[in-house]
């Protein structure tokens, strides 16, 4: 009983991200709107985020701006892995970016077949064949 | 459908969450992903690129490469969103003139009528609301501040949380307020279609064109140590150097895509009104 409680507390963090990421692809298999489907995106890629961000972390650590250089060596330890962090802060600003193309692309859609229902699209290609 | 997304997706979180089981717990500072490289950029950053923000040194210096094609991305991105939505030359059917003193909204078709004198009367957007005198001066008074702001996240990246992406993006919020709290057209008027197109490309080649400096001055494509002879400071100064003016870079080139996007969404490619 006692180790369930420290398996489920020592990794709340991916707990959440597994959370986020099931209602974001839930959100894209299974909703019929395009709109809440890019919703769906948009919970996905910020669960990646999440995800990245928090493997950085490390106990008692600050953030990866070193102060004082020059007293001594440089323990890693007291620094959080700047890496997740280089590479989320690309990846936010890039989801940003394939947000607007995503909008973009259903306000073409709206534009040529007047609604964003998925099944009403399809029914409307299927017509037209 | 719904009930094959409801397995698909608790198949993937079953998944998921047996093997997150098995990863190292919370903030655990030996976990593999803080043990290999990490340690090396820690410990080696300052003294090879004197730049003490960690996460600058290695995103415009280490994994320069990554940076560059993300900048890339994003270009690709705003030109992706102005290729679809965007209708040149045909300009709007119908032109909204409001009278000044009487309020009288006239529609216009076609062209400009020579009796519309623009001191009695100002275009508005179909959906027009009288502006908000609250909203106006507060948003002028932010906006050069916010700006201010942009420059000094984009400029003291080296030293505190900040840089390019961050730095471009409160620029291009800035932007965006000055299009939401006014209009399109009063946004256009400052920052026109073309600049916004010719930043947005301008930033990419400045990162590119550091680059190939640095393969012309004899060294390898981004490595910025080449740069000490142009610019008369040592190999570790001509790094963190390189890195400002990549960051400078990233940072046009994100405001303009930013304000690009925003600007063809919220208009659906007319640019003329919108939010």
């Amino acid at each position: 009983m006692h180790s369930w409680v420290d398996l489920i507390v020592a990794h709340y963090n991916y707990w959440i991200y597994i959370l986020l990421m099931m209602i974001g692809l839930y959100a894209m298999v299974a909703k019929r709107n395009l709109v809440k489907k890019i919703i769906g995106m948009s919970i996905f890629q910020t669960a990646i985020i999440l995800f990245y961000v928090s493997i950085g972390a490390k106990r008692g650590a600050t953030i990866p701006i070193i102060e004082h250089h020059g007293h001594g060596p440089i323990n890693p330890e007291h620094y959080i892995n700047p890496l997740p962090h280089v590479l989320m802060l690309t990846a936010i600003v890039v989801s940003v970016a394939t947000l607007g193309v995503a909008l973009a692309l259903g306000i073409r859609i709206y534009q040529r077949f007047g609604t964003l229902e998925e099944d009403e699209i399809l029914s409307q290609l299927r017509r037209e064949q | 459908m719904r009930w094959f997304g409801i397995v698909c997706v608790a198949c993937l979180g079953l998944v998921l969450a047996v093997a997150s089981s098995h990863f190292p717990p919370w903030g655990d500072p030996h976990s593999p992903a803080s043990t290999h490289v990490s340690p090396r950029y820690i410990e080696k950053s300052v003294e090879e690129t004197a730049v003490p923000n960690i996460v600058t040194a290695v995103l415009a210096d280490y994994r320069g490469y990554d940076t560059m094609f993300e900048t890339t991305v994003i270009f690709a991105a705003g030109l992706a969103c102005f290729m679809l939505l965007r209708r040149l030359g045909t300009g709007p059917q119908e032109q909204l003139w409001r009278h000044i003193p009487t309020g009288v909204v006239v529609h216009v078709k076609g062209g400009v009528r020579p009796w519309i004198d623009p001191r009695h009367f100002e275009p508005i957007d179909r959906h027009w609301t009288p502006h908000d005198l609250v909203t106006l001066t507060s948003c002028r008074i932010m906006i050069p501040f916010l700006q201010l702001f942009a420059l000094y996240v984009v400029a003291h990246g080296h030293h505190s949380p900040g840089g390019g992406f961050q730095g471009g993006v409160i620029l291009g919020a800035a932007l965006i307020l000055l299009a939401i709290s006014h209009n399109l057209r009063t946004a256009a008027e400052r920052f026109s279609e073309t600049t916004n197109g010719v930043l947005s490309g301008l930033g990419v080649s400045i990162y590119a064109g550091v680059g190939m400096a640095c393969l012309v001055l004899g060294g390898a494509f981004l490595d910025y140590k080449e740069l000490a002879g142009l610019l008369g400071v040592d190999k570790v100064h001509a790094r963190s150097l390189g890195i400002f003016f990549v960051e400078v870079g990233v940072a046009i080139t994100v405001m303009a895509v930013m304000y690009l996007i925003y600007r063809n969404v919220s208009s659906a490619g007319e640019c003329d009104e919108g939010l």
